[in-house]
């Protein structure tokens, strides 16, 4: 599998730490102190479907592949518009992507990587190309008069354009469901007559001690065993392009992994976490700006809500 | 190991880790209220003293003060 594209569509509308300070108890340098954030893209006319399908339009328009081409369109989110259609189906049909399967994957923050699994496996049995798509719109899952949690998330999408050249990525993917409820968001409501079941919490919440734990000692742990696997040193890997929750897990992660700081670039000052987003947002950035190039060893990692946990080497 | 020698690597770690003098640690010291230490610093805090002592400290387990942690890791 190979990442021949990378693109990203983000909402216009930037909200900057001292823009909540005017919604909510809380200032701008706390929340830049405490998370690494500096602002973030909210959606005001766009829907998911809208940018996953920018994401889609640019990563064919600047390549050589048409939308009948595509064997696969795959969308991770945890925010779409509908239960059913699916964002990818949409897109499918916006595109004209007749050949193409279309599916969402909701594995949280960790979505992004996981997509590219299910895309490595498709790419394995005769799939050709494809579309790897994270995109969110967490603006409609917040409690937007909570502080702790409304500072930390932006919307957006980023996606990558995959083929079957090269070798086949090493993964290793892991989920955590007995802490399941740790972290949680977009609880349902069943308005059947016949329901007797509670009313689930609509708004994103999190046991943050938990989440923090698990992002910073189970996760460098599958990233160490990956390697382990695959016989690299930790210093060995080009860039390490993780889920962009909080500058300081970053901070955390490099140190358990035993590498640079700067071995693990990061965004989030400018969007903020946007779940199966960042990533792909992280790799379409990194390319913008020449540091991602062609024959690189690259670790993806994505981790969060699940509780999941994914991380893929692959050569670039 | 001595609650004593327990309070002082744990010292050393809480004032390296919030970047203040080790004089203002001290076993009654509450992390919130007196070090000014948000949620985040005490996981940072609880992680390096994992590592450290090579404990594992339950996400549930209360930790509020200085007292808490080394009577936890004393147990440990």
């Amino acid at each position: 599998m190979r990442i021949i594209q990378t693109a990203a569509a983000v909402p216009p509308q930037r909200v900057t730490n001292s823009d909540l300070a005017a919604l909510m108890p809380t200032t701008d340098a706390w929340i830049t102190s405490r998370t690494g954030i500096r602002t973030r893209h909210v959606a005001t006319t766009q829907t998911n479907y809208d940018l996953a399908l920018a994401v889609a339009t640019q990563l064919l328009a600047t390549s050589d592949y048409t939308a009948a081409d595509l064997d696969f369109i795959l969308v991770a989110t945890m925010s779409p518009d509908y239960q059913t259609p699916g964002v990818a189906n949409r897109v499918q049909g916006a595109l004209g992507a007749v050949n193409a399967l279309a599916c969402d994957l909701n594995a949280a923050c960790a979505g992004f990587v996981y997509g590219l699994e299910v895309a490595a496996g498709q790419l394995a049995r005769g799939a050709q190309a494809g579309l790897v798509i994270g995109s969110e719109v967490l603006s409609s899952l917040l409690d937007w008069t909570d502080r702790s949690t409304a500072v930390l998330f932006g919307d957006g999408a980023a996606g990558v354009l995959v083929t079957a050249a090269g070798p086949a990525p090493l993964s290793r993917l892991r989920s955590f469901g007995q802490d399941a409820m740790q972290l949680t968001a977009g609880g349902r409501t069943n308005h059947s007559p016949f329901a007797q079941t509670p009313a689930l919490a609509p708004a994103f919440a999190m046991n943050g001690r938990a989440v923090y734990h698990f992002a910073t000692t189970t996760v460098a742990d599958e990233v160490l065993a990956l390697l382990a696997t695959a016989g690299l040193a930790p210093t060995a890997v080009d860039g390490y392009y993780v889920h962009q929750a909080n500058v300081r897990i970053i901070q955390s992660l490099a140190k358990r992994l035993g590498v640079a700081p700067e071995r693990l670039p990061h965004n989030l000052a400018e969007y903020g976490n946007t779940s199966a987003a960042s990533v792909p947002l992280l790799l379409h950035d990194a390319r913008m700006s020449g540091r991602l190039t062609d024959g690189q060893q690259i670790i993806l990692c994505g981790f969060g809500g699940g509780l999941n946990v994914a991380a893929m080497l692959l050569t670039t | 190991m001595t609650n004593t020698e327990i309070f002082g690597k744990v010292q050393a770690i809480i004032a390296d880790q919030l970047d203040k003098a080790p004089e203002l640690v001290t076993l009654t010291t509450n992390f919130k209220d007196d070090l000014e230490a948000d949620s985040l610093d005490v996981f940072e805090i609880i992680n390096e003293i994992e590592d450290q002592f090579d404990i594992s400290i339950d996400t549930d387990e209360q930790i509020n003060t200085v007292q808490d942690l080394v009577a936890f890791i004393a147990k440990a």
